[in-house]
């Protein structure tokens, strides 16, 4: 069937902001189904909210709106662009909920637009608990014994029915939002009630608990013709109980006989096909681990996370293809791309074995359970690929960013046996070390199985890793042993501090002995065909199938590894459009990244990709192949920035700011030095070692200072001290998470928080834009609301903003991008950080300016002069619209995790709001991070006493908005003095009815609750923040954001909302 | 111990010895199937070559009761890892152990992929797996160059007749090296079976009067069958239904006058797209041949193309002109791989008047 021509515009949604359960393998699915759409001439309406996609770039779609995914704004957005057609299944959960509720209504029908892809009859059938039952019933295939219920009375009937432990899952919710099991009445009640609230149609099944059989999923394609595929599947090491997106995830799957990946396979093709799904679509099974019996778990028919996985493990492209299809191409008429020999109706076969491990954010909230349950936890993954299993998992876990390079980094060694037999019983992130040193201290296969229900053949694997650690530590390091150690993926550092060698000495006799990496090919088909796509792994003992290229200039560009709070898909933004202008300048590009879910590893971005850890050895067994010209390290984060140092050992040149001046931005007496030439003031501080030092410093300061780790990521570990007590804690909590940098100590000033991005030459500058925060100084800046244009500053302070970012620029020898962050009191601007590379808010300011920062800045790099460039150099004038960036959390998600503001980053994502005025910006901006209020006008105040003027000032803002106030004792007095009407409510502690009793009833709108600054900021009112974000109810931590958000409550009719085309923006 | 595969091209890949130790030359083939490594080793089709196992972790779930014949045929096993503790709730023992007991050298430690690299360019080649540290290429290269696979229908079909019983329509299957699933399959749709020897004449079977004759896989050139095409060509004039499959296949079309060609280096593996030319519908088949039917040289008049491999066009079934006959290249009996194609011995229940 060729293709429908009667699909001349399509309007494809995208996902949002990014939260946990849904992050940049939506903006991997749509930037690619984009593209496809394009090639085949079709023009792109893209609606996303979320400014840090690469999808919503003028590069991807034609029209791009950065705007708000209400029903309100699709209506609108169809009525102006006119497209005759939707694509609903790229933008995950949130971009499907949105077209099914408008094709519900009737509006796509009435204005003559039709979902293309699976039809809306596909997606109820799938999505609706009930229709999905009983259409599995209808074909045979298993479900696990299940009752959908709407309140909670019926859900404790059915559970005694079944017994108990119950699984329970809310309807339409993401990454199984508000699910979990539950093993008695009163969890049941507990995470019922909840999961109903929830759900978008108050919907959530109760189900036959199989935790503990394997969990399997399978991707599957299907086109109009019916023509099906199975593109991948893959076992969860982690049996059923725990998320997929928070389970070690194998592909292919390693224990299923052909009997047991048959029969699921054939069940995932009959229940697409009953379906009628045309496009991609996950079906996830549980297997009984010791019968043929199985159950369809769920059917999600759309690209998802694990589509976004299994198209990197495959190098099959889902959303491509899934794009296609829904253009009317059957699978036989879609050329393979990566083979051009074979089509889109052939089943890949991996001659390799792939493993993804999650990324959770346990290092930022220090204080969640690290449980791991049906609800998601990780921000994001990464994937490795090796030729064996334990490779794969040694390489996965050096990927992780996360300070663990073996199975040895959790040390569990001061256990005894007993005890880590307890422990194995609680699911956690550090289970599967857990489980080496289970196997250390002696216990038996079986024990473990028992216990974890994890298959034998991965403790197996496991063991055989704990076996070469003993090996190495007692046997004589022979070329033989060595050679076994590279097979399995160990990093020269742990075989060097296994056998008491230096890590040089390791390399160097891996070089003697000839055990050097070998690359091998993605290619679909397990080297049948011969395929034409550079997409690479590394190997130890195979023969080299990657051919040095020649020719052209070569950069190696380094990709920012997972997804995790404070490295967002910012960074994926920055290195896509890097590798995009370095090859329009003619440069062969490679890029090196782990993250399965980000478009840099797509197989058509760079001129090659390498699919591997982003560590010094593992970068250099690339560069000893390809020889590149040069390397890029300011687009790719942190990850690619602690990287400068090992790439200069190896001879490969630093393109654009050099290595020595990125040093001296960190080194906190050389920028002191600098900025004192420069004569730029900062806030007074002071480097130190001990806890000691820091004292010293902070009483000569005087409270409050700020205290952090340099080379920070995110803020992380930086916290504002008010007393003694709090250094010691906060450097505790510094070195925990192993730091080898001096920790800095500063003053901490309370003013405007102002940030720029800018672009140097090393004599001029290209400033797009000056950007302002809501939240006074304090608050991480990337949670902050970012205004573009800076409001409320001077014309004086911008000019002298200018004036300094030219100066440190010029000072630092910046080539490329720099990113400053100000203070400004008064008319007095302090600098507070610097770092020389991008950050993340180029994307947003790129989009909203129309100024293309990265190729700019990549140009620069180059050799090219701003002036040369087409632009003028310094502060450029300001856009006719204002751009408001608002940080979206997934505070839900993380039990226990403390969601109060503070100078350690805490946002998983971001929203956009533009308009001509500050008022819709804002109010589009709070929408899009979906708060949207009034809904009961009930409100919550607690705050901290210097607060109080402040706070009063805003409640009379709500109560004119006919708010009611709830507060404690204390802040109902202040709010009475200043004439605000306040009901008092016991604290959560105090009798009944109390605080907690209001949030559960459900009807508060919002709560502000400012907790001390200190060390003690987590501990005070932790319990109201946590009970209401798990309710569901806005909280808000800074005064600020409250004042924000009334603003934009007040100018809630601005009902008609002016949509913005943001590839229309040219700033020039 | 060391072992190594010696390939007619004088490359040479070392490895660890796994299995009998004996030297063995046979036809080196790979396959690309991620599961069913058991039932790989058990299907006759392989008599006469050493099959490399493009995918590397092998034997991860063990031994299973999944073989498709009484034992293992090929001639040699190439892996690049194999599993040293297998796990699944029916395994009753490790590959490692069968491969001995059943005397199949093997080699594992071998970097497949280079080596599937070298077939897919050069072709199909033959090869030795010796475990002789001092081998001498001088000597083994000619013998190499020498080896052909031969007969080994003869090696592999049953030695007499058995019946599978049955209520439904009776079917005479011909034993080329047949794997048990198709028996199985035509079994469970209630067929009585009666297996009967490769060497068993046209004249016997039609006496026995069968509401169908199926016509199985097996190995080697179809060319050398001389006198089993003789007899296919027989039970084609016979008005009985006729299901072929692979060998079987190339055997009716070779008994009608069309030619049969080696492929370069065959299809084997789980994921080959075919095309119902009649209702353009693809399905992912399981696929071990070789040879290919050449279907130009076919007179149309006999029979036509019914299905064609969506990657390399090439034949992949036949539908027989005013006869109740078809034949596919493919195999919807599985085992291992894709069962998209089952649908075809429901066809042949069809042919033969349903299920009675």
């Amino acid at each position: 069937m060729p293709r429908n021509h009667d699909i001349k515009k399509v309007l494809v949604i995208g996902s949002g902001p990014i939260i946990i359960g849904q992050a940049a393998e939506f903006d991997y699915a749509g930037t690619q189904a984009c593209r496809s759409l394009k090639e085949e001439g079709l023009e792109v309406v893209l609606l996303n909210s979320n400014p840090a996609t690469i999808m919503t770039d003028k590069d991807i779609a034609d029209r791009v709106y950065i705007e708000p995914l209400t029903v309100e704004v699709v209506e609108q957005l169809i009525l102006k662009e006119r497209p005759d057609s939707v694509l609903p299944t790229l933008g995950g959960q949130a971009g499907l909920n949105l077209a099914m509720e408008m094709e519900e209504a009737g509006f796509f029908k009435e204005n003559d637009v039709r979902l293309i892809g699976t039809t809306a009859e596909t997606i109820k059938k799938a999505e609706d608990r009930l229709e999905f039952k009983a259409t599995m019933e209808k074909i045979g295939e298993p479900v696990a014994a299940s009752l959908v219920v709407e309140n909670v009375e019926d859900g404790v009937k059915f559970a005694e029915e079944i017994g108990y432990p119950v699984v329970l899952r809310p309807a339409y919710t993401l990454g199984g939002s508000g699910g979990g099991i539950a093993n008695n009445i009163e969890e049941l009640e507990e995470i019922l009630a909840n999961g109903l609230r929830l759900s978008r149609v108050g919907q959530v099944l109760v189900e036959r608990c199989i935790a503990g059989w394997k969990e399997i999923e399978y991707e599957v394609m299907r086109d109009g013709n019916g023509n099906c595929i199975t593109v991948c599947n893959m076992e969860n090491i982690d049996p059923v109980g725990v998320h997929t997106g928070d389970s070690i995830v194998v592909a292919p799957s390693q224990t299923l006989g052909d009997k047991e990946y048959q029969m699921l396979r054939t069940s995932a093709l009959n229940i697409i096909s009953e379906l009628n799904i045309t496009g991609g679509c996950n079906v996830q099974y549980a297997l009984h681990p010791d019968t043929f019996e199985y159950c369809v778990i769920e059917v999600n028919p759309r690209v998802s996370r694990s589509s976004a996985l299994a198209s990197k493990a495959t190098g099959y492209p889902i959303a491509k293809v899934a794009a296609k299809i829904a253009l009317g191409y059957t699978l036989d008429e879609i050329q393979n791309a990566v083979t051009k020999k074979t089509y889109a109706s052939f089943e890949p076969m991996l001659d390799y074995c792939v493993v993804k491990l999650p990324r959770l954010p346990f290092d930022k909230f220090i204080s969640a359970k690290r449980t791991l349950t049906t609800q998601m936890k990780a921000t994001g993954e990464v994937m490795s690929i090796c030729d064996n299993f334990e490779g794969a998992l040694m390489k996965a876990i050096r990927s992780l960013e996360q300070h663990v390079d073996s199975l040895m980094s959790y040390d569990f060694t001061a256990l005894s046996k007993e005890e880590i037999l307890d422990k194995l019983e609680i699911v956690d992130d550090r289970r599967i070390w857990l489980i080496a040193e289970a196997l250390r201290k002696g216990i038996t296969y079986e024990q473990i199985h028992a216990i974890t229900k994890i298959d034998k053949w991965f403790i197996d694997k496991i063991a055989i890793i704990v076996e070469m650690e003993e090996a190495l530590k007692t046997q004589e390091l022979t070329a033989e042993l060595l050679k076994e150690a590279k097979r399995i993926e160990f990093p020269d550092n742990v075989i060097a501090r296994l056998t008491g060698k230096s890590e040089a000495e390791i390399h160097d006799l891996r070089h003697e002995h000839g055990i050097v990496a070998a690359y091998k090919m993605v290619d679909t088909c397990a080297a049948e065909f011969a395929a034409e796509t550079p997409y690479y792994y590394s190997v130890f003992g195979s023969e080299n199938e990657v051919i040095e290229t020649k020719g052209k200039k070569k950069v190696l560009v380094l990709g920012s590894g997972p997804i995790r709070i404070g490295q967002g898909i910012e960074f994926d933004f920055c290195s896509v459009h890097c590798t995009w202008a370095f090859s329009k300048e003619g440069y062969e590009t490679i890029i090196v990244n782990n993250n399965p879910e980000t478009v840099s590893t797509d197989f058509d971005i760079a001129d090659k990709l390498y699919f591997e850890p982003l560590t010094p050895e593992d970068v250099k067994s690339i560069v000893d192949l390809e020889k590149p010209d040069g390397a890029v390290v300011q687009f790719g984060g942190q990850t690619a920035i602690k990287l400068t140092e090992a790439l200069m050992k190896m001879g490969v040149p630093i393109l654009g700011t050099s290595a020595e001046n990125v040093d001296a931005a960190e080194d906190r007496e050389l920028f002191d030095e600098i900025l004192a030439k420069c004569g730029i003031p900062r806030p007074k501080g002071d480097t130190v070692y001990t806890a000691k030092e820091a004292k010293e410093v902070a009483n000569r300061l005087g409270y409050p200072v700020l205290v952090r780790p340099s080379y920070v990521l995110g803020g992380q570990g930086m916290q504002i001290a008010i007393s003694d007590h709090d250094i010691d804690e906060f450097i505790g909590i510094i070195n925990r998470i192993a730091q080898d940098h001096p920790i800095l100590v500063d003053k901490y000033l309370v003013g405007k928080e102002i940030e720029v991005d800018a672009v140097c030459d090393g004599e001029d500058i290209l400033i797009p834009g000056i950007m302002e925060h809501i939240e006074r100084a304090g608050i991480h800046s990337g949670d902050s609301i970012s205004v573009y244009p800076a409001q409320s500053i001077s014309e004086v302070t911008k000019r002298k903003i200018e004036e300094y970012t030219k100066r440190l620029a010029r000072a630092l020898h910046v080539i490329g991008m720099i990113n400053i962050q100000f203070i400004v009191c008064g008319e007095d601007v302090y600098v507070i950080e610097v770092n020389p590379r991008s950050s993340r808010t180029v994307p947003y300011i790129s989009k909203v300016t129309g100024i293309p920062i990265v190729p700019l800045a990549t140009k620069v790099i180059i050799g090219h002069k701003i002036k040369e460039l087409g632009y003028t150099p310094g502060l450029q004038k300001e856009a006719d619209y204002i751009a408001i960036k608002m940080p979206v959390f997934s505070f839900e998600k993380i039990r226990g995790a403390d969601i109060s503001l503070g100078p350690e980053m805490k946002s998983t994502g971001e929203c956009l709001g533009i308009a001509s005025t500050f008022n819709e910006a804002l109010y589009k901006a709070f929408l899009g991070a979906g708060i949207n209020l009034p809904k009961y006008k009930n409100m919550i105040m607690t705050v901290r006493d210097e607060d109080k003027v402040e706070a009063t000032e805003i409640g009379r803002r709500f109560e004119a908005l006919g708010y009611r106030i709830f507060a404690t004792r204390g802040t109902a007095e202040a709010l009475k003095e200043g004439g605000v009407k306040a009901i008092p409510i016991n604290k959560i502690e105090q009798e009944s009815p109390n605080l907690m009793d209001l949030i559960l009833g459900h009807e508060i709108d919002l709560v502000i609750d400012t907790p001390p600054q200190g060390a003690d900021r987590a501990k005070d009112g932790f319990l109201i923040r946590r009970n209401a974000i798990e309710t569901g109810v806005n909280v808000l931590t800074a005064l600020d954001t409250a004042k924000a958000l009334v603003t934009s409550l007040e100018n809630t009719d601005i009902r008609q909302l002016t949509l913005i085309d943001i590839a229309t923006i040219d700033n020039r | 111990m060391k072992a190594f595969l010696i390939l007619e091209d004088g490359t040479v890949f070392e490895g660890t010895s796994i299995g009998s130790t004996k030297d063995m030359i046979s036809e080196i083939v790979f396959n690309t199937s991620m599961t069913g490594y058991l039932e790989v080793l058990t299907d006759p089709s392989y008599a006469g070559q050493a099959v490399v196992m493009t995918y590397p972790l092998i034997g991860n779930y063990g031994i299973t009761p999944d073989m498709e014949s009484k034992k293992a045929w090929p001639d040699g096993y190439i892996v690049r890892e194999l599993s040293r503790v297998p796990s699944n709730f029916r395994c009753t023992g490790t590959i490692q152990d069968f491969l001995k007991e059943q005397d199949i050298p093997g080699i594992s430690g071998v970097d497949t992929r280079a080596l599937t690299k070298i077939l897919r360019e050069k072709g199909t080649m033959n090869g030795m797996i010796t475990t002789n540290e001092n081998y001498n290429l001088e000597e083994i290269l000619p013998k190499l160059h020498a080896y052909k696979v031969g007969d080994v229908v003869s090696k592999v079909t049953c030695s007499e007749k058995y019946v599978l019983e049955g209520n439904g329509p009776k079917v005479a299957l011909m034993d080329f090296g047949a794997k048990n699933n198709i028996a199985k399959s035509l079994n469970e749709r209630g067929c009585e079976v009666t297996v009967y020897p490769a060497g068993t004449s046209a004249e016997e079977i039609i006496s026995s009067s069968p509401d169908g004759i199926m016509l199985s896989n097996g190995p080697g050139d179809p060319a050398d069958c001389t006198s089993i095409i003789k007899e296919v060509k027989k039970l084609y004039e016979s008005d009985i239904p006729i299901f072929a499959i692979c060998l079987g296949h190339q055997l009716m079309a070779l008994a009608n006058g069309a030619k049969t060609y080696k492929l370069k280096y065959g299809h084997r593996g789980g994921n080959h797209p075919v095309k119902d030319l009649s209702t353009n519908r693809v399905y992912i088949s399981s696929q071990n041949h070789g040879y290919a039917v050449d279907a130009e040289s076919m007179d149309e008049k006999i029979a036509v193309n019914a299905f064609e491999n969506v990657n390399d066009k090439t034949n992949e079934g036949l539908s027989y002109v005013g006869k109740n006959i078809f034949t596919v290249q493919f195999h919807p009996e599985a085992c291992p791989g894709p069962q998209d194609s089952g649908y075809l011995f429901d066809r042949f229940m069809n042919m033969m008047g349903g299920t009675k």
